[in-house]
């Protein structure tokens, strides 16, 4: 197993007092297998996704990825969890603006120790970059942008990739080219992805759906 | 992993090379004027060191005479076999070739190590040094002192400016003197030895620092410039803070994707760190360089300075010293720190989910405004009470520091209440949005307007205390040199023939008798004068008795300078012992300006009675014709160079008083030349965040051009309300340097006169500067390609 969610909890404060957002999340996930998280806006969704990659601390329970217990782990540790087992994906892209879209790409892989220019020019090209390599992220366009973030991602030969709502920025012809683009990818990386959306028909296209409604799954 | 990072974060800089070249410069430009400065003490220091280590001062006691100037040797021998370690030292000066030379004899055999022959380049044997021995002098004086002595003369550069080293023995023959000035004392004294008081009764013992004077006054000047360039650096430091702070906010995004994808936040901190390390070591050399290029400038000026104000020599040439370009690179290295320090706070307690999008960089916005406000008044209540309560110099300028730094703070609080104001009484819906846009940009800029009120605010200051000493000084000049011509005999009996000669033919003459003694416990000069319509009528005083003059006359009273006064803690009516047994109220105090030594005066008739073997070799004498007497006394037999008109003299002094300044005026074009680069760069910098705000202006009807013209508007109204501000600022910046610091610094208070037309001159030059610099960006924004401006209403953005 890749992954085992424990009891997870967690809530924020709010102006009228403490609100919980996730109220005790169990679920697994195994090496390979995709599954789409589904939700109304402020279910969860997001947190949950935060919460598995390391990027936010859980208020109880536990989060296993190979055997480690993520929820426990130091901001290095974290860190370190991030660079070499986990990737993430974000709505607003997150590329480095002041680099290259080939150094962008690149980008993961190098903070890793594992860059390979072929993977990263195969990936360029199986995400239609190739002419884009020597331009800036502001020189793009947001579906082309998110290929680059996808390509980063996949450089980096993470065993888990989460994506939130990766093409929520994008128009619907866009978005369901770049989705083909990064299943296909993923599944030839074999690697395992979670992915938050709003959109039923995308999630269909996941392996597993699990809808998250105030803060439990279901 | 490092590499990446590092790659990541030098990529902003090569994109933003303009934001990159304003941060090398801001802080290249912060250490060229701290390090020009200190390569401009460092140089002076090393020269006092030198003068320091002849003279045996600074670093021992040493007995000198409660009154007068001489030991007798029967005091010495005395002290010697009461065991005393004390080395004798006898100095005094002498005229050769149109100058004065220091003389100043030691004893080699008995000296203490560091002092005496220590300094010389090549120490001599003991043997070659003492009887007829030789003579070790400055270059300066040198070639001179060659054609005045029958000693052999050796050139050595190790000897302090103006200054003669020998054996005490061909000392006391060249001076024609047999007593002794001083005696140092050993630092290490046997036990058991008699006691100063029982064995030499009539000298005092003076610490190590106490002695010496030179380093002592002129430390002041350097403190004056020490200050000068640390506002300097601060300016500095203002652009490089705004840069830095501005680079973090844009590179917010680049921190969080970093952290998403595998960074610690340790990791992180430690590489922008040693990215920051980078820019100070490449800035900081840039600086040191710079700061010599300045020090090479202004060093003759600051020679002159101090010749003019204390009559230390120091060189005029500027050697590459160690201490002072580590030290540069050490400020360089002190000055990114702090000017990062904020922003890497800022990084460490971000949230990795923090808001990626980038602000203007503020200082002025809601809670923090109000936090620098109270600030403010924190800073401006300590500068009350350190100003007003305060004593010593030190304080004092801390004092101005809480002042100036109180004041920058509660800039952008001020600006924001008067364009409030203006926003609120503008008429129509354009002059409207104008006003609350520039209200809007306040933030943006507090830091560079903060450089410029300071800059303005030292301008005013410094040239309202030059302006003022100036007026005075020529005021002092006018009543000092009242007389018509100044007469110098070769000797007594020349001196005596000549007043014959002139008594018939002048109105007034004013014999000048002096001595350097000690009186109030300090080195002072004691002056007998002929009390006449010429000192009635031409010498002022801050304070006397109602008939000072008379009472000097009538040999009843004294008058002092402003220096020995303040000094001594003396004021009018207390008494002065002038010699053993001569006590005399104080009838007077006199402004002496520019003259470090105390001064004392009594009548003529007194003078003779205390030391009856001076006679008078100089003379004032009031003439109605000028040229006439002098042609009477050529026909006596007088040469030409020993008869001065003193109008010469005064045009003389106030042209070395203008060049003294030279130096102040120069720091203060830099450091305004610093606020006008600072606005530059804030105003270039901030242009990309001025689109998205802009942009809804152009939609709505307002062309490209007339954008451009707004922003112009903009930098010089934010510029000239500064200036405005600035003003009173420099006047109680002025009022502190004068009637604080100056007393503190140089022992006398000056009135403090007021320039209008400069100020508004300095105004003019400040909104210019301002102008100038939003010149290029509103330039640039009126040349907006549309495309970038429609780039803000996109979703893509």
């Amino acid at each position: 197993m890749l992954l085992e969610v424990k009891n997870l909890t967690k809530s924020y404060a709010g102006p009228d007092g403490t609100v919980p957002v996730l109220r005790g999340v169990d679920l697994t996930l195994e090496a390979g297998e995709t599954l789409a998280l589904t939700g109304e806006s402020g279910s969860g969704k997001s947190t949950l996704l935060h919460l598995v990659g390391g990027l936010d601390y859980a208020d109880t329970g536990e989060i296993w990825m190979n055997g480690r217990d993520v929820a426990r782990l130091d901001d290095a540790g974290r860190a370190e969890l991030r660079r070499t087992k986990v990737g993430v994906i974000f709505q607003q892209f997150n590329l480095i603006p002041s680099m290259t879209v080939a150094a962008n790409i690149a980008f993961h892989a190098r903070l890793s120790d594992q860059n390979d220019a072929a993977r990263e020019a195969d990936l360029a090209h199986g995400l239609g970059l190739s002419e884009q390599l020597h331009k800036y992220p502001e020189q793009l366009s947001g579906g082309q942008q998110q290929r680059v973030a996808i390509a980063r991602t996949l450089a980096a030969r993470p065993a888990l990739i989460l994506a939130d709502e990766p093409t929520g920025n994008l128009d619907e012809g866009t978005a369901a080219e770049v989705i083909d683009q990064m299943l296909a990818l993923v599944a030839e990386a074999g690697s395992a992805l979670m992915m938050v959306t709003h959109s039923m028909a995308l999630a269909a296209r996941m392996g597993r759906q699990l809808h998250l409604s105030q803060g439990q799954l279901t | 992993m490092n590499a990446a990072g590092l790659s990541a974060l030098w990529s902003h800089w090569w994109r933003n090379k303009l934001q990159l070249a304003t941060l090398l410069a801001g802080l290249a430009l912060a250490t060229a004027l701290w390090s020009g400065v200190q390569a401009i003490n460092s140089e002076a220091r090393a020269s006092y060191d030198a003068a320091a280590a002849v003279l045996g001062e600074g670093r021992f006691d040493q007995l000198v005479p409660a009154s007068g100037d001489a030991i007798a040797l029967e005091t010495y021998v005395a002290l010697r076999r009461a065991g005393w370690q004390v080395s004798p030292v006898v100095e005094g000066e002498i005229g050769v070739g149109g100058t004065r030379a220091r003389i100043v004899g030691v004893d080699p055999l008995t000296a203490p190590g560091g002092s005496g022959t220590s300094v010389l380049t090549a120490p001599p044997e003991p043997q070659d040094f003492l009887g007829d021995g030789v003579i070790f002098a400055h270059p300066s004086v040198a070639e001179a002192l060659t054609a005045r002595v029958t000693q052999q003369v050796i050139t050595d550069p190790g000897v302090a400016p103006d200054t003669a080293l020998m054996d005490i023995g061909v000392a006391g023959q060249i001076l024609d003197r047999s007593s002794l000035s001083r005696l140092i004392v050993w630092p290490e004294q046997p036990l058991g030895r008699g006691t100063l008081s029982e064995i030499a009764p009539e000298l005092v013992r003076q610490g190590a620092q106490e002695g010496a004077e030179v380093g002592r006054l002129t430390d002041s000047f350097h403190l004056n410039l020490t200050a000068f360039g640390l506002l300097s650096f601060v300016v500095g430091l203002f652009i490089v803070h705004g840069t830095i702070g501005l680079a973090f906010e844009q590179r917010r995004g680049m921190v969080r994707t970093l952290r998403a994808l595998g960074v610690p936040l340790n990791r992180l901190i430690a590489l922008i760190a040693l990215e920051m390390a980078g820019f100070a070591i490449v800035a900081g050399g840039i600086g040191v360089l710079m700061g010599y290029v300045i020090a090479a400038a202004l060093l003759p000026d600051v020679a002159a300075t101090l010749e003019g104000l204390y009559g230390a020599q120091i060189s005029g040439a500027l050697q590459l010293r160690p201490d002072w370009w580590l030290t540069g690179l050490g400020i360089a290295f002190a000055g990114t720190l702090i000017a990062a320090s904020g922003a890497l706070w800022r990084i460490a307690k971000m949230p990795l989910l923090a808001s990626a999008g980038a602000r203007a960089w503020s200082v002025a916005s809601g809670r923090t405004r109000n936090l620098l406000g109270l600030s403010a008044v924190v800073f401006l209540a300590t500068a009350a009470v350190l100003i007003a309560a305060g004593q010593g110099l030190l304080v004092a300028f801390a004092g101005l520091g809480a002042l100036l730094f109180g004041a920058a703070l509660a800039l952008p609080a001020l600006l924001d209440r008067a364009l409030a104001i203006a926003e609120r009484v503008a008429k129509g819906v354009r002059a409207q949005w104008f006003w609350s846009d520039t209200r809007q940009q306040v933030p943006g800029l507090s830091l560079a307007l903060m450089a410029l009120l300071l800059a303005a605010a030292a301008n005013i200051g410094v040239s309202t205390m030059v302006s003022s000493f100036r007026l005075t000084f020529v005021d002092f000049l006018d009543q000092r040199l009242a007389s018509d011509l100044y007469i110098q005999a070769e000797d007594a009996e020349q001196a005596a023939r000549v007043e014959g000669f002139l008594e018939p033919r002048t109105s007034e003459i004013m014999p000048l008798l002096f001595v350097d003694t000690r009186l109030a416990a300090g080195s002072a000069e004691l002056y007998g004068v002929r009390v006449g319509a010429t000192y009635r009528e031409n010498w002022g005083f801050l304070a006397s008795t109602d008939a000072a003059w008379e009472q000097v006359a009538a040999g009843d009273a004294v008058v002092i300078n402003e220096q020995m006064a303040r000094r001594a803690g003396l004021w009018v009516n207390d008494e002065l012992t002038i010699a053993p047994e001569v006590h005399l109220p104080i009838a007077g105090v006199f402004g002496d300006y520019g003259n470090p030594i105390g001064q004392a005066v009594i009548s003529e008739a007194l003078f003779l009675k205390l030391y009856p073997d001076i006679r008078p070799t100089r003379f004032g004498i009031r003439v109605a014709d000028k040229d006439a007497a002098r042609g009477a006394l050529r026909d006596f037999g007088l040469n030409e160079p020993q008869i001065i008109d003193q109008q010469v003299i005064k045009d003389f002094s106030i042209g070395v008083f203008e060049r003294t300044f030279t130096v102040t005026a120069a720091l203060n074009i830099l450091t305004l030349s610093v606020a006008g680069f600072a606005i530059l760069t804030s105003l270039l910098t901030l242009a990309a965040i001025r689109v998205p705000q802009l942009a809804p202006a152009w939609a709505m009807g307002l062309t490209r051009a007339d954008l451009g013209k707004l922003e112009l508007l903009r930098a010089v109204i934010l510029a000239a309300l500064t200036m405005v501000l600035a003003i009173p600022l420099g006047l109680v910046l002025a009022w502190v340097l004068l009637a604080v610091v100056n007393v503190e610094a140089f022992g006398w208070r000056l009135p403090m006169f007021v320039f209008p037309l400069d100020y508004a001159t300095l105004a003019g030059l400040g909104v210019l500067a301002a102008a100038l610099a939003a010149l290029w960006p509103a330039r640039r924004l009126a040349r907006t390609p549309p495309a970038d401006l429609l780039k803000v209403f996109s979703n893509e953005r």
